[in-house]
């Protein structure tokens, strides 16, 4: 039987590989009657979902540039190549 | 060669800047990583035209964010480790005896609507920048660059173990911080 700790290191583990099989179906046991590790799960996911919008939304973003200081910069030092 | 790459910086400039900067979280490294990128670029003057200019910059663009992130890895500045200490994540303090939660697991709402969605992913910014940075950079790695973890093992010389323990502590925190500041209960 996992515990919540074992549980929450198994979900975290999941987002990262395919858990073995037999971890797999321990953790579906645990989640079937745990609320807390399920609303964990949810929310670890919802989070991994989130880093992407995040990283998305930074690089979609117009009002983010690089410096005129930084441009100038990189440019007098491409003159010296 | 230079000239090209004189308008390169105009050109891509800004996107590559962005790039680095979601993954780096540091404005001040984001624009050196994009530095050593035009440089690395007329240096190696080996661009073909097969792919766009952007696309090659962006390839050499991911070297050198690996590189800056090994190094911030491997040697954190002074101020990084007189404040933010890995070890002031302790696991223990979220179970108790039993491995039980200590505390109850919240139930969030969702943020789906666009206006908290953009909330919530200022949270998590914030949350982000709050980590010991050795978590933040793994952690960024994984989730932001979505890097697989045998290539985090082998960038950051670390066991499998190693980064599953690090990624789990650094989503820990995530999660706890989110939910002080996101929850309405």
């Amino acid at each position: 039987m996992l515990n919540c700790k074992q549980a929450s290191e198994l979900v975290s583990q999941s987002l990262d590989q395919p858990l073995p099989w037999s971890k797999r179906i321990q953790l579906r046991f645990h989640l079937l009657i745990c609320k807390f590790c399920m609303r964990f799960m949810k929310q670890m996911h919802g989070m991994k979902k989130a880093a992407t919008q995040l990283q998305q939304s930074i690089e979609s973003d117009d009002s983010i540039k690089l410096s005129d200081s930084a441009k100038q910069k990189i440019q007098d030092q491409l003159k010296d190549q | 060669m230079t000239a090209t790459v004189n308008e390169w910086v105009n050109e891509h400039g800004d996107y590559l800047y962005r790039f680095a900067l979601a993954r780096l979280r540091d404005t001040h490294q984001a624009e050196d990583v994009v530095q050593e990128t035009f440089l690395a670029a007329v240096k190696s003057n080996s661009f073909s035209g097969q792919s766009s200019a952007r696309t090659w910059l962006t390839g050499i663009l991911k070297h050198k964010i690996i590189d800056m992130q090994r190094k911030l890895f491997k040697e954190p500045t002074l101020s990084d480790l007189s404040s933010n200490d890995d070890a002031e994540i302790n696991l223990d303090d979220f179970f108790d005896d039993t491995g039980h939660w200590s505390d109850k697991i919240a139930d969030w709402d969702s943020p789906d609507e666009a206006l908290t969605q953009k909330q919530f992913l200022g949270i998590l910014e914030a949350c982000v920048d709050k980590l010991p940075k050795r978590l933040a950079s793994i952690y960024l790695m994984r989730d932001i660059h979505e890097t697989d973890n045998e290539e985090i093992c082998k960038d950051l010389s670390i066991t499998p173990t190693n980064a599953w323990v690090m990624l789990y502590r650094a989503r820990m925190s995530l999660r706890k911080c989110l939910e002080l500041n996101w929850v309405k209960d």
